[in-house]
């Protein structure tokens, strides 16, 4: 990046916090995947400016940071590398939130392309393998559309009913665990949502969530303790 | 359970939502994005914004729409309207669309999804096709929004771009577009149960029950139609609580 562009970014920020018009700085990591721009905007029209970087600096010292994403892992993953993105998203010590392929990235490994991701949770990704009686039934791969999510926990999802609906668009899934917190059906019952320490994630898209999607980011951003 | 999805169309021309009978007649209704905020309130699952303006500014004018629309709208979008390369598309998820709809471009050069099927996913390439059922009974693919056939079967095409990468199929009925007389329950089925990939059915949804036929029968993932939402001859809440009681899943 421009290092007058980096200058002024951080004076941005600094001058945001220090005047108190925002007292929660967001981060929105940066690289080579889709949908990062969807979540930008999201943020904006609940009233919450975010800037989206890769510059590490910005990173660590943001309040809450977000991990979003479509695209494929493997690629991810040597971008994420390539940058020492890998580490420190893994060391991040504030709340962070990863979304799709962000938390996917999160875990352990992804069946898309043997993929050793950041282990943050313990869980591995799967890919979708419905029987010959489920596609005959109508169960494609990827999922795309609405579905519900439910068995929800932590203050993630405060406010939110059992069986509310949100938008996935995914062909890879995390196996239920210790680390879930949400629930969805599709092919089987998998985790929407995992958990541990400040680490969050969800599979669907709350940024495309309609009114769903964004309480669960207001909660992300101002209801989940750093 | 997986829903099935309702989705409003905006044609859009000059920044302003058009709709045509039999790719004809184009008639005003009204500006976009407030149409599709509106939409979004009421329960639409996805919109879809085609652009069929035809000027040099085109790229900008939709870019800026494209924009703007993201910024009001808290549900996904597909665009769509004379895309043909990778930088086309990359300009328009910078912008905030969701998924991209190819149509032209990628019959005259199937490398075009692969390409954007490489770069961005499956998950935001859809193909639209424009179908006409002929007088031998098959179903053939036309371009330039609907004016020239091609003498290439439907299903055909259909497969070769699902496994270019293609991450959804949006099928028009000619014969059935504008006409409010039913959608095309036939191909759509045909299409739904041999390919792995969700069909949008489009063309023809005049009725509520129009609807319930095409998910049912038709086996459609997900239902596409423009004037009856912005005639309001129809409206989403109703729409959907009508097959919630046929049993069909819904988002309600």
């Amino acid at each position: 990046m421009d290092l007058l562009f980096k200058v002024f970014l951080k004076c941005l920020l600094k001058g945001l916090y220090f005047n108190g018009i925002t007292s929660m700085r967001v981060v929105i990591i940066k690289y080579n995947a889709g949908n990062i721009q969807s979540v930008l905007y999201a943020l904006e029209r609940i009233g919450i400016q975010a800037i989206v970087t890769d510059d590490h600096e910005l990173i660590c010292s943001a309040d809450k940071v977000i991990f979003p994403g479509v695209g494929e892992a493997s690629t991810a993953m040597r971008y994420l590398e390539e940058r020492n993105l890998d580490t420190l998203i893994r060391d991040l010590k504030q709340p962070v939130l990863g979304i799709c392929l962000g938390m996917q990235l999160m875990c352990r490994s992804s069946e898309e392309n043997d993929t050793e991701c950041l282990g943050i949770f313990g869980t591995e990704v799967k890919k979708f393998a419905p029987s010959a009686v489920q596609v005959a039934g109508g169960l494609k791969v990827p999922q795309i559309g609405w579905n519900t999510i439910y068995d929800l926990r932590t203050d993630l999802f405060k406010g939110i009913n059992d069986q509310s609906y949100c938008y996935f668009v995914h062909g890879y899934y995390a196996a239920l665990g210790e680390h879930t917190i949400a629930t969805t059906d599709y092919v089987h019952p998998y985790s929407s949502g995992l958990h541990k320490a400040n680490f969050y994630g969800v599979q669907f898209h709350p940024e495309k969530s309609a009114a769903v999607g964004e309480r669960i980011l207001t909660n992300f951003c101002q209801g989940i303790d750093g | 359970m997986l829903t099935k999805r309702i989705i409003p169309c905006l044609d859009i021309r000059d920044g302003r939502t058009v709709k045509g009978v039999n790719f004809e007649n184009i008639r005003d209704a009204g500006d976009p994005v407030e149409l599709g905020a509106l939409y979004a309130q009421q329960g639409a699952d996805e919109l879809v914004f085609l652009d069929i303006t035809a000027t040099i500014e085109k790229r900008k004018t939709l870019r800026e729409l494209v924009n703007r629309i993201a910024h009001h709208i808290n549900i996904p979008f597909t665009v769509g309207g004379g895309i043909s390369s990778v930088d086309d598309v990359s300009l328009l998820l910078q912008n905030g669309a969701d998924k991209i709809s190819v149509n032209t471009s990628a019959f005259k050069r199937p490398e075009l999804v692969k390409e954007l099927a490489r770069e961005f996913g499956s998950q935001c390439v859809v193909l639209a096709i424009d179908t006409k059922q002929e007088e031998d009974g098959e179903w053939y693919v036309y371009l330039n929004g609907g004016r020239i056939p091609t003498g290439r079967k439907t299903e055909e095409w259909a497969k070769e771009a699902v496994g270019l990468g293609a991450g959804e199929i949006l099928l028009t009925s000619m014969n059935h577009d504008g006409t409010k007389k039913g959608f095309a329950i036939d191909i759509t089925k045909k299409l739904s149960i041999s390919l792995p990939v969700p069909i949008i059915a489009s063309g023809g949804g005049g009725t509520m029950e129009h609807f319930a036929e095409i998910f049912g029968a038709g086996h459609a993932d997900a239902a596409l139609a423009a004037s009856i939402f912005h005639f309001k001859e129809i409206a989403i809440p109703e729409l959907k609580g009508y097959l919630q009681g046929k049993n069909i899943p819904v988002r309600v």
